[in-house]
């Protein structure tokens, strides 16, 4: 008897697998007996029916594409040809609608808690005195900043641009790992990604209906506009970057050149009077709302780092005298400090009297003598991380690591038990990559983009990070990540 | 648009048109030591240096092969072609959102290369080749500069920094030139007279531009006429000087500011040097200090643009 054409088909998607493991992590593409899960399927077909010579002719397509956009990341330490592709995956990673919607909710009002707690801590200090969260923890936070306390902020919005980062579990839930509140990055590969993605495969594209994100840099716009300071209906908005050799400078032209602004370093401004300007041709030209892409550090050497060449002096005088817009505020690294991070559950439930929708890791406050005792019992099985760093800096992570780091770690946390806090390591989940010309499974995460202006605003989908080497759980583009197109689909 | 940006618009275009400018001299200097003239590789070595603004670092040392090659590969020295793609290079590359995608792959490619080892293989095997190619890739980002691009105020920046750059390059050239062009007086039979004053065209690329002017009959009044005084070859320091009125003049039309008087009355002055002189003229007095003079023009008009769009004073802007 022949097989009939769904069987050949389903033969053919066994093979597409090989020996792609299966294991207790949660694997985006295929349930834990193997069979691909409902939404993959058309993916998994599309592949299976492809040529091995047609899949790789379209990965080379794709390549050249990324290099001619010149769509690159700034490495340090080199002298010549400083720019490198920044990695990604053929695969899109798939959502559907009902996760989305949970993540929507979960976000916004995940944001909406941390935008209180940050103008509730710079004014009257309620959660404080009603004991939800340690004084002492919210004050030796070293991104707390004193200069911001009652300080009046445009529309009282403190965190305008957002990148949550997301785990999911072995059991399907999606947790937040961590939220970037200062200056988060990597939403230009977000959207090159998706034109790629679009050009590579857009039958599929077609066919799985999928929510657009091609909006971000306008949402982000109007955003900006609608923060600018009062009466100034034309506000000139500009984006601050710290310069070429940052490594995000790709990302910052990229969103300057969408939005239609003008990309500013320190250098171009002046201050008089309380008033930003930036040097033109044509003269001194007003500035009302800047896009900060540059740490509070280094944004005005009169009130923070005196050595900062990268800001301007004066702005933040301006700034509090309202005569300017910067966003984010400064001091909003207080609200992501992974020790305060730990508290956000309890923020949800205090300022908005509502569960939270998206869970947080388990987090062991390191400054609580019995959490840290166990953690030092236990360094060899959890994640510790410092509570003032980000991009995979800082971090110990147990199951990998050796005696030596464990001891030099247990030792710094002695020394210092606030600037550590540790979480169980985590197995999270894997989406499947093209390695090679077979498809293994990678370990990814998911940073969607929360804009916040007159109200939350998520463009479905974000930027999936994949730990592209094998067995690695580090995501981080500087530490040898990757990325991956997301699509939410709209059914 | 921001001072910076003009700032390094300007660079940009200035460093590709200095580029430009050695390779087509390097090119004809090689081409003339093909001929046994009786002057010395050396001596036309030294006129190469010195119409490229004295370069330092760069003296004869016997080796042509390996000057030609510091002059065209060292990416340390600031008069080699390299040197200058680069810095044209990282100038664009601090101004990515203002430039066309197209301008900065062109420009890119150029850069990789000048790097490249295909580069070093045609320096051995064909240096004309290199060259040629060179210089392909420059006319090609400004073909594209000019079709891709807004031709507003950053456009013109471009056009100034070219233009200024550009006649500044001629004056130092003819002004090393002046001397031995009319050194022969009695008629020179032995073609080698011909060759030098073909190359000295070719250096600005004009020989056929003036052919068309003047026929092939080639004599040093002319050529200097033609170099100088034409309005419609591009090459010609009264073209460019005319191209720099224009560009300033745009400037201030779309920024409606005024430039100041000193900006103005200086293109002026160098504009009326040219427009309402006659070769005669300037040949019967000191044609090396007329020379001279327009150099110097030249540096107070960049000096001038500085002062006004790029490096100005606060306290000037805000009284204004």
């Amino acid at each position: 008897m022949n097989a009939g054409p769904t069987e050949k088909l389903a033969v053919e998607v066994d093979s597409l697998f090989g020996d792609y493991p299966l294991d207790q992590a949660f694997d985006e593409m295929r349930e834990a007996n193997g069979d691909v899960r409902p939404h993959y399927r058309a993916l998994a077909e599309t592949l299976a029916r492809l040529p091995q010579e047609e899949l790789q002719r379209r990965k080379q397509s794709a390549d050249l594409s990324f290099l001619t956009q010149g769509i690159t990341f700034t490495v340090y330490g080199r002298d010549e040809g400083t720019e490198r592709i920044f990695p990604y995956d053929l695969l899109p990673r798939l959502i559907t609608a009902q996760e989305w919607d949970r993540i929507e909710r979960g976000l916004t009002q995940r944001i909406t808690a941390l935008n209180l707690f940050l103008r509730d801590v710079y004014s009257d200090a309620k959660i404080l005195s009603d004991r939800v969260i340690p004084r002492e923890l919210v004050y030796s936070c070293k991104h707390y900043r004193r200069q911001m306390r009652g300080l009046q902020v445009p529309r009282n919005v403190y965190i305008a641009v957002v990148g949550s980062d997301l785990l999911r579990l072995n059991t399907g839930e999606y947790v937040v790992l961590e939220d970037n509140l200062r200056v988060p990055s990597g939403v230009s590969y977000m959207l090159t990604n998706r034109r790629v993605m679009k050009r590579t495969f857009p039958q599929l594209f077609h066919s799985y209906g999928v929510r657009p994100i091609e909006h971000y840099a306008q949402l982000l716009l109007a955003t900006l506009r609608s923060l600018a300071p009062e009466g100034r209906p034309e506000p000139n908005i500009v984006l601050l970057t710290p310069g070429v050799f940052n490594s995000a400078y790709f990302e910052h032209t990229y969103l300057a050149r969408q939005m239609g602004i003008d990309l500013v370093e320190g250098r171009d401004l002046v201050t008089h009077d309380n008033i930003v300007y930036m040097r033109t041709t044509d003269g001194l030209k007003r500035v009302d709302v800047i896009y900060r892409r540059v740490d509070d550090d280094f944004s005005d050497p009169l009130v923070f780092r005196a050595d900062s060449s990268l800001g301007c002096g004066g702005l933040f005088n301006a700034y509090r005298a309202g005569n300017v817009t910067v966003t984010n505020a400064f001091g909003t690294g207080l609200a992501d400090d992974k020790a305060v991070y730990a508290y956000v559950p309890d923020m949800i439930r205090y300022y908005l009297n509502e569960d939270p929708i998206l869970p947080n890791v388990k987090t062991f406050l390191l400054s609580e003598e019995k959490q840290r005792k166990h953690v030092l019992a236990n360094l060899d099985k959890l994640v510790v991380k410092a509570v003032g760093e980000s991009g995979g800096y800082g971090m110990l992570i147990g199951p990998h690591s050796t005696a030596m780091q464990r001891e030099e770690f247990a030792r710094q946390i002695e020394a210092n038990p606030r600037n550590y806090i540790a979480q169980p390591t985590l197995d999270f989940s894997r989406a499947p990559c093209l390695i090679g010309n077979h498809l293994e499974p990678r370990h990814v995460d998911l940073r969607p983009y929360i804009l916040f202006g007159e109200k939350v605003n998520i463009v479905p989908g974000g930027l999936t990070r994949v730990a592209l080497e094998k067995g690695s759980l580090v995501v981080n583009s500087s530490q040898g990540g990757g990325s991956k197109d997301t699509w939410v689909l709209e059914q | 648009m921001l001072s910076r940006v003009a700032d390094s618009l300007y660079w940009m275009s200035r460093y590709l048109e200095r580029a430009e400018n050695t390779v087509r001299q390097l090119d004809v200097t090689m081409g003339l030591m093909l001929d046994t003239s009786g002057t010395s590789a050396e001596t036309r070595w030294q006129r190469l240096i010195a119409s490229l603004g004295k370069a330092s670092r760069m003296e004869w040392n016997g080796d042509l092969d390996a000057m030609a090659r510091t002059l065209i590969f060292d990416s340390l020295n600031p008069a080699a072609v390299t040197f200058c793609i680069n810095g044209a290079r990282e100038n664009a590359r601090q101004v990515r959102e203002e430039i066309s995608s197209e301008q900065w792959q062109r420009l890119n490619r150029l850069f990789h290369q000048m790097h490249s080892q295909h580069a070093q293989a045609q320096f051995r095997s064909s240096i004309n080749d290199l060259l040629a190619s060179v210089v392909d890739g420059i006319h090609l980002f400004k073909g594209v500069s000019d079709t891709t691009m807004i031709h507003g105020q950053g456009w013109q920046f471009i056009r100034l920094g070219r233009y200024l750059e550009r006649s500044y390059a001629t004056a130092t050239l003819l002004e090393v030139y002046q001397p031995e062009l009319f050194q022969v007086q009695e008629q020179d039979n032995s073609g080698y007279q011909y060759l030098e004053l073909v190359g000295l065209l070719r250096c600005c690329t004009s020989f056929e531009a003036y052919c068309q002017v003047y026929t092939a009959d080639l004599s040093s009044d002319r050529i200097l006429e033609f170099l100088l005084l034409n309005r419609d070859f591009p090459h010609a320091i009264r073209y460019c000087v005319d191209g720099i009125r224009d560009a300033i003049e745009s400037i201030q039309r779309s920024g409606g500011r005024r430039p100041p008087e000193e900006l103005t009355s200086g293109i002026g002055r160098l504009h009326a040097m040219l427009g309402y002189t006659t070769i005669g003229e300037i040949l019967a007095g000191d044609t090396g200090a007329f020379l001279h003079t327009i150099r110097e023009q030249c540096m107070r008009i960049h000096e001038l643009i500085y002062r006004y769009y790029v490096h100005y004073s606060i306290q000037s802007a805000l009284a204004i």
